[in-house]
């Protein structure tokens, strides 16, 4: 027997018309840590839906532990999900919500007890049995959470934006905790989440969605240091995607300078998405540079200086410790290992220039996203 | 600035303590004046102590009241249950159908319901259709139906006027659970039957207190209901205070059973109120 826990296949969903999950294949192994990570409407939160049973799929199989469970009722399926927002009961207290799930299997009172206290303890709230959940505070409610859905012992744990609510330190630790929760426990984590550093930090696997098609399923150093489309690139960390032609293997010219790179098996003279990340950028003086530009602004980050460049027109993201001044022309040097090379994609040239780059402006999508997110 | 502000909202807030006083707290204290005095101004115990004398009406009362709004509470709560689950437009045209009749004149439809039950009524008359027909075929010595004048008469027309009281609140509150608790509770292995004992209905409480109460109260103290369908039979405690004001003209024992009355009624929901501990924003 192969050891996904959970297939699925050939799925496709659709809200009134709108195709929100277009023939998706996805293998999700026993005890990894997987996460399901794009922006607002990607079909990362249906996806969830649809292995929780809240969701039927209107075509394709949901396959767990080797048999099909399309049409099985959630409460039948072993496993369980982390609410955005908890979903916590509000009439009950910490302890009878955490001993929810194990009063409907009808376990003895004794055991009940001896479980509940086990998870107190793993959540760190022993001593808050008796308290409302309406007096805990949004990372206690987070953790009473997690304890109510691990109690019932779940083979798979489904994280839909968990940490969503919470604020940034809060957020850094939970991080942490889940995933040593996680590894202690030994169960499948399926995480949902739109924050992409969350993702990197705790996934064993990333798949990456957009518009109900999965665009790359991989770890999460291949992720960043490979991503399939511009979309990806973009998506995960900052990128420069310069629109590149391969010259040869091992060759590929952009911003009028010949690179040499370690990607090979295009075509010749082929177009292709070149990306640099910021980081991999190495300042140097003008004589000895590969490439030279104008610096146009530089903004204090704390551990670097982001410095945009405009180099024959398309405007380099670089993050540097070496303070440059704004209108100075600088020279740039990019190693072969720094480059990546893409085939070009439905994403080329939409994604990874910063010339209408605006802080501001990505702060406020994020927003909309989170707003989207919560309905 | 601070200072403008806040004799601003006190001027703004001025009309309504006025209202108060003049609407609330000088009727209350006219009624408790009339209860403890006699036709000569004299403060006196008497008008209480002959409230023992219609011990009886305040308990049919308090029984006919308490019935109604028990039946009420259980035909209004699976409807508002199915009423939430339904889509919204749906749920618009169920929320009108149930205002609907109580935008009808009150009077009007307690005389309806006296032409529905009365003796040759249209409801009599088919069920008498059915005893005799019972009677002749299988030998039997059904006696005939009679509705009108009965107790039962009397709940009837209290469920049917006050049932949209019921609903609406219970439904409210309904509508405001959050979906994903009930999604929770399956997850955690609820079936449907679960998940309605352990979540729908104890988060449902509040809209259950509420309506408890918007059905008990008139209930309780209505005497129209009971003049026009309970006869001569069926006198409660609302056609007595009547009675006292209306035609024996004797205000202070009017006032005293009303007042004996107001707290039966707190003292019945204070009961009611211990069973839900936060009304969720539900006003009663």
């Amino acid at each position: 027997m192969s050891n996904n826990i959970i297939e699925l296949k050939n799925i496709s969903v659709a809200f009134d018309g709108q195709q929100i999950i277009e023939n998706m294949n996805l293998y999700i192994r026993d005890k990894e840590f997987i996460t399901f990570l794009g922006p607002s409407g990607c079909g990362k939160t249906t996806t969830l839906r649809m292995i929780a049973g809240f969701q039927e799929p209107d075509s394709g199989e949901v396959i767990f532990d080797g048999k099909i469970i399309n049409g099985v009722p959630p409460h039948k399926r072993q496993l369980n999900t982390i609410f955005q927002r908890y979903a916590l009961f509000p009439h009950l207290n910490v302890y009878e919500n955490i001993a929810f799930g194990l009063r409907l299997k009808k376990t003895p009172e004794k055991e009940i007890k001896e479980a509940v206290t086990e998870m107190l303890e793993l959540i760190n709230l022993k001593g808050f049995e008796r308290r409302n959940i309406s007096s805990l505070s949004g990372g206690q409610q987070q953790r009473v959470a997690i304890a109510r859905a691990l109690v019932v012992k779940p083979r798979v744990l489904l994280l839909d934006e968990p940490l969503g609510a919470l604020d940034l330190k809060l957020r850094k630790d939970m991080q942490v905790e889940l995933k040593n929760i996680q590894q202690r426990l030994g169960i499948t984590f399926i995480y949902v989440t739109h924050d992409q550093e969350e993702a990197l930090s705790m996934s064993d696997t990333i798949v990456v969605m957009d518009s109900g098609v999965i665009q790359q399923i991989g770890t999460p150093t291949d992720i960043y240091n490979e991503p399939k489309n511009a979309f990806v690139a973009d998506f995960i960390g900052e990128s420069n995607i310069i629109e590149g032609v391969m010259r040869a293997d091992f060759w590929v010219e952009m911003a009028g300078h010949k690179f040499k790179c370690l990607d090979k098996g295009f075509g010749v003279d082929e177009m292709v998405d070149v990306v640099v990340r910021p980081e991999d950028v190495d300042v140097v003086p003008v004589e000895s540079s590969m490439i030279s530009g104008i610096v146009t602004s530089i903004t204090f980050k704390g551990v670097y200086y982001e410095i945009i460049v405009e180099i024959k027109g398309f405007k380099w993201m670089i993050q540097s410790t070496v303070y440059q001044e704004a209108g100075s022309t600088i020279g740039i040097n990019v190693e072969p290992d720094a480059i990546h090379i893409m085939k070009k994609s439905q994403y080329s040239g939409l994604y990874g220039d910063y010339s209408s780059f605006s802080e501001e402006f990505d702060e406020l999508s994020d927003a909309t996203v989170y707003e989207k997110e919560d309905e | 600035m601070n200072k403008k502000s806040s004799l601003m909202s006190r001027l703004a807030g001025a009309p309504y303590i006025v209202w108060a006083a003049l609407f609330i707290i000088v009727p209350l204290c006219m009624v408790a004046y009339y209860a403890f005095t006699d036709s000569n101004g004299v403060f006196t115990l008497n008008n209480l102590s002959d409230i023992g004398k219609y011990a009886d009406t305040f308990i049919l009362s308090i029984w006919l009241g308490l019935l109604a709004t028990v039946i009420c509470l259980v035909v209004a709560y699976p409807l508002a249950y199915i009423m939430a689950q339904k889509g919204p437009e749906k749920q618009s045209s169920m929320t009108m159908l149930i205002m609907l009749p109580m935008w009808m004149n009150f009077l009007l439809r307690t005389y309806s319901w006296m032409t529905i039950l009365e003796d040759n009524g249209l409801l009599t008359t088919a069920l008498n259709f059915i005893v005799d027909n019972i009677n002749n075929l299988m030998g039997a010595e059904l006696s005939p139906v009679h509705l009108i004048n009965t107790r039962g008469a009397v709940v009837v027309g209290m469920v049917y006027n006050f049932l949209p009281y019921m609903i609406l609140p219970i439904y409210t509150v309904m509508l405001k659970t959050d979906r994903s608790l009930v999604e929770a509770a399956q997850d955690l292995g609820g079936n449907k039957l679960d998940v309605f004992r352990n979540v729908t209905i104890p988060l449902s409480v509040p809209g259950i207190v509420s309506g408890f109460t918007m059905v008990f109260v008139p209930s309780v103290s209505t005497f129209y209901i009971s003049q026009k369908l309970g006869g001569t039979g069926t006198i409660l405690i609302g056609d007595i205070i009547e009675t006292q004001f209306q035609t024996a003209n004797n205000f202070h024992l009017g006032a005293s059973l009303s007042f004996v009355l107001m707290i039966l009624i707190f003292i019945c929901l204070a009961v009611m109120n211990r069973f839900s501990d936060d009304d969720g924003g539900v006003i009663i």
